[in-house]
This record gives C-alpha cells, structure tokens and sequence, in this order.
C-alpha cells in the first residue's frame, strides 16, 4: 500500500508537519484584524519556498521540455517571493507610527 | 558542503517561524516580513550553490537559473510596486497562484522524468514518491486555478457564476479526482493520458470552486488557496526530503488556514457557510420577509457640511465602497480639516470592512490617517450614543441593524457597527441598491438617518470645499 509505506518511510517528516501544524496555530492565534491582510500577505510569500525544488529540478533537468517547464516554474516561483515580500512590505510601511 | 548547506536551512526554517510571529504584532510586522525574505534569499542562494544529489552532483543549468531568477524579481518586484493599494487583494492572490503553478510544474516535471528514466515501467509511481508527486499536482493546480479566478473576480473581469446544482457537480468532480488519483497511483490504470486527465481535472475544479462565491468573500477564499498553495510546497519537502520546504510550506498551510477561519468568524459565518450557501443563494428569498416601508430622506452637501462642522464628534465609517472610489485621500482631508475646526473625528473599522479583513486600515494608512483614529468595532459601539453625526462613506451590510434584529435576514448575527444610536447618520451611496447580501437595510428608513448619494469620492471632495467655504 503507497499509504503504509510513505508513513513508514517517511516518519520523522510526518511528526515534523504535525508539529508545525500547532506552531503555525499557536504562531498566528492572536492576530489583531488590522494585520489579517499583511499577515496573508506575508504567509503568501512565505510559501514561495517551493521555488527551491524548483530550482533543484530545474539544475537536474535534462530534455527541452523538462528544461522549459523547469525554466517556467523557477520564474513563477520567484514570482512568488518577490512579489509576496515587496506587496508586503508596502503594506507595512504605511503602519509606521504617527509622531 | 552539504553540512552548510543543512545548516542554512535550518537557519531559513527559524526566520520564517520568526518572521510570521513578528507579523502578528503591529509593531514588529515589517521587520518580521523582511527576516522571512532575507532566510528565503539565503536559503535559495545556498540551494543553488551547495545542493548535492544523491551522487554528489552540483546543480547544473545554473544560467538558466539565474535567467529565470532575474525575470521574476524583475517582474514580480514590478508588478508589486506598481500595484494600487486598493487592489493589493488580487495581488496576492495573483501570487499566490504563481506558487501553486510552481509546485504542479514541478510534479509534472518529476512525473515525465520518471517516465523516462523506467523506460515505461511505471511500478515506480506506485511508491511514497508518486503519492507525493499527485499530491503536489492535484493541490498545486487547484490553488493555480483557483487563484487566477479570484484574482479575475477582484479586478471585475469576472463575474459570479454558478450552475444550478453547482454543488454537487463540485463534488463530484472532487470525487472523480480521488478516484483516478488513487486508481492511477495503485497502478490499476497507466499511461500518462490519466496523469495528464487528472491535471486537467484538479484545474477544472478550482475554478469550479471559486466562480460561485461572492466578491466580498474573495478574502477569505484567497486565504483558503494561500493555505492550499502551503501544503503543495510541503509535497516538495517530501519529493527532495528538503525540511525548508516542509516547514514553510506547512507553517503557512496551517497559519493560513486559522486565518481563514479567523475571518470567517469575523463575518459570523462557518467556512462551509462561506463556500457552500453563498448570499443570493435561497437565503435572500427569505430575507426578503421584512420589506422595510417608509420613504428615505435625503440630505445635501452643504447641510452635511454644517452638521459636521457644527459637530462635537464625528464617527466615519468606511466601507467597500469608499475602496473602489479610491476616496481614501479625500476622506482623510475632511478629517483633517473637521479637526482643524474643534471636531473629533474617528474611524470605526468593522473587521471585514472594506476587500479584505484589514484592508481599511491598510487604505487609510496609506493616505496618513494617524493610526489610533482608526477604532475597531467593540471600542467604538459604546461611543455611537455621544456621536453627533456618523458618515458612513460607502458601507451596507456592515451597519445594517437587520443582522441584529431580524432572525430570517441572511446577515443575521454577524456583529455590526451600532451606528444608529447616534445622533445623525448620514449614509453616502451611490444609489438605492442593495449591499453586497443583496438585502434592504433598514437603516435608512430610520428616523435619524439621511441619505447623500453620490460617487463617495466626489461628494467627498465636494464637502471639503463646503466645509472650507463655511
């Protein structure tokens, strides 16, 4: 059964991923409403790690297609960051405190 | 080499714990964002230089990586700094959907890779990895999908649609997905026909899924495919046994979807509320049970003028509609100006006011309004009694004292701005029509309630000059 085996294989990951499941809960419980917006914002870019397995298939890509697709998604994947962390720190910027 | 390279990664997985708990505070948040964005830099700079395969290879291809780098900061930095703030939402969800293509891309590039390396022999798919891989496509292209409908529904190049029985062909199709995934990956049916039927199948539904709900719950169905988009990423982390990739990915996958319950719950609706019984659906036949009757009256600029300037304290409150007038700036100068003249002005913030939970602050931020003017909804209500006048710049729903008042209205126990108690009310609308639930509000038939219609920006800059010229 895939479903066994990928438990058995990869167990240590698994109690990884239910540990940061609390961690991100506990990390974001308290949030005022006034950052709901940055804070997506900010998780959004977040989630822009995929581009690293972009990259890694990317530089072991062989064949145009692979080449192209894995062209494609390093772009978008930069994308991503970039973007995420530039809107959001445009957000942010404009809660610097009044004198 | 490889010791740094798990070093760093390690040091990337704390920034990004750091950084989302620095953004749940106001006064940390930015620094919060940039730790994050300077782990990601390290983290991928180190990738490109110290990763090693299973044999001890570096990464090849590394111009192509840097092309590709440099167009998509290019771009994407563009793009962000160029964007309005009044359409940041679809901005992100733009992105988030580019993050969603990036993880099906990459399961359609393993995907073709193992198919050439077996020479055919697909047994290999049935494994841990090709569950990973389907994973990664199937919820990476519903977020991609999804994402790009959002975004096409914020920018109003899209509009609400659902089929009837629209539901149940969702789940359906939701259905069909898990069956042929899980057929396919038991190896009971090959070929990549089906890997490429269930690509096609995962992007169907998520626009499937997203074309029916209403605009104003973009928000929270944004939050939902960024959550979507984070668990993707984590199917890299196992593909490449990469712990970044798996702490970010579900770091976000899990914040993302508190925050989505968060904001439901800021509406007073459950999630499946939000995605399944859209307003407009049966709920406004039966709100419409209380036709309000009477007439509405209506004010005009320069006696709103006077009673804002002869005022003790003023309340406004703005909603969606002051957002797409982009009358933020004006707003502001009335403020100023009122305050100039002995009156004390303040904002009531309703949670969802606005595109997005947030997003007023976001707004009248921007245009300079001073933080602490801007109340949230439980420390003003107390204060609408010794309000004088409430101008309410393009809201609805959101003062509608039906959500309190009248069990069979849709919007019924949503918390709301008690903005009739105080002493004038003055509602400033384009037109009669209804609000967002599609619902009368009651509101404006009150006794102390006028009405100045209008575009929000213009009546503002109109009142301005009233205000200057008293």
């Amino acid at each position: 059964m895939g479903f066994l085996s990928f438990i058995q294989e990869n167990i240590q990951m698994i109690y990884l991923v239910i540990l940061m499941i609390f961690v991100g809960i506990e990390l974001i419980s308290h949030v005022p409403s006034v950052l709901h917006t940055p804070l997506m914002s900010g998780a959004n870019a977040i989630h822009g790690v995929v581009i690293i397995g972009a990259i890694i298939v990317m530089g072991q890509a062989e064949g145009t297609l692979s080449l192209i697709f894995g062209f494609i998604a390093v772009v978008l994947g930069t994308l991503n960051v970039v973007g995420g962390f530039v809107v959001t720190d445009r957000m942010l910027e404009m809660f610097k405190k009044k004198k | 080499m490889e010791q740094i390279l798990t070093l760093i990664y390690l040091v990337a997985s704390v920034t990004f714990m750091v950084g989302l708990k620095m953004l749940s505070k106001p006064d940390s948040a930015r620094k919060g964002n940039l730790i994050a964005a300077a782990g990601m830099t390290l983290a991928i700079f180190a990738t490109i230089f110290l990763y090693t395969d299973a044999n001890g290879n570096h990464l090849g291809n590394l111009s192509f990586i840097f092309i590709a780098l440099i167009v998509g900061t290019v771009v994407g930095w563009i793009m962000a700094k160029r964007v309005q703030m009044t359409a940041m939402p679809q901005m992100v969800s733009f992105f988030n959907g580019m993050g969603g293509a990036c993880a099906a891309l990459i399961s359609i590039i393993e995907y073709n890779h193992m198919v050439h390396t077996s020479g055919g022999d697909m047994s290999g798919f049935m494994s841990s990895k090709g569950l990973i891989i389907l994973a990664g496509l199937v919820i990476g292209s519903i977020s991609f999908s999804g994402s790009i409908i959002a975004y096409g529904k914020l920018e109003g190049k899209i509009n609400d649609f659902s089929l009837k029985g629209q539901q149940v062909a969702n789940i359906g199709l939701l259905l069909a997905i898990l069956v042929v995934s899980v057929l396919f990956q038991m190896g009971q049916i090959s070929g990549s026909a089906w890997f490429f039927t269930i690509l096609g199948l995962s992007l169907f539904y998520g626009i499937l899924f997203v074309l029916p709900i209403g605009g104003a719950d973009m928000p929270v169905v944004i939050s939902l495919l960024n959550s979507f988009t984070g668990v993707a990423a984590a199917c890299g982390g196992f593909l490449y046994n990469n712990y970044v990739m798996l702490i970010g990915g579900i770091l976000v996958g899990s914040a993302g979807t508190i925050l989505t319950v968060t904001m439901c719950n800021a509406m007073n609706r459950s999630l499946l509320n939000v995605l399944v019984g859209n307003f407009g659906g049966g709920a406004t036949g039966g709100g419409g049970g209380t036709t309000t009757q009477g007439s509405v009256k209506e004010i005009n600029k320069s006696d709103t003028a006077i009673l804002m300037k002869y005022a003790k304290k003023v309340v406004i409150v703005p909603g969606y509609g002051l957002a797409v007038a982009q009358a933020q700036h004006t707003c502001h100068e009335l403020e100023t100006l009122l305050e100039e003249e002995g009156v004390e002005v303040k904002y009531a913030i309703h949670p969802v006011a606005g595109r997005m939970p947030g997003h007023m602050n976001v707004l009248l931020a921007e245009s300079n309004v001073a933080y602490d003017k801007l109340v949230e909804m439980e420390d003003i209500n107390p204060e609408f009694a010794t309000t004088d006048v409430v101008l309410v710049v393009g809201a609805n729903d959101v003062v509608n004292p039906a959500a309190k008042t009248d069990p069979t209205s849709p919007i019924y126990g949503m918390p709301i701005l008690e903005v009739e108690n105080a002493k004038n009310v003055i509602i400033m609308k384009r037109s009669m029509k209804a609000g967002y639930a599609g619902i009368d509000n009651e509101l404006f038939y009150r006794p102390k309630s006028f009405m100045l219609f209008g575009d929000a920006k213009d009546t503002l800059v109109k009142l301005v000059t009233e205000v200057k010229a008293l």
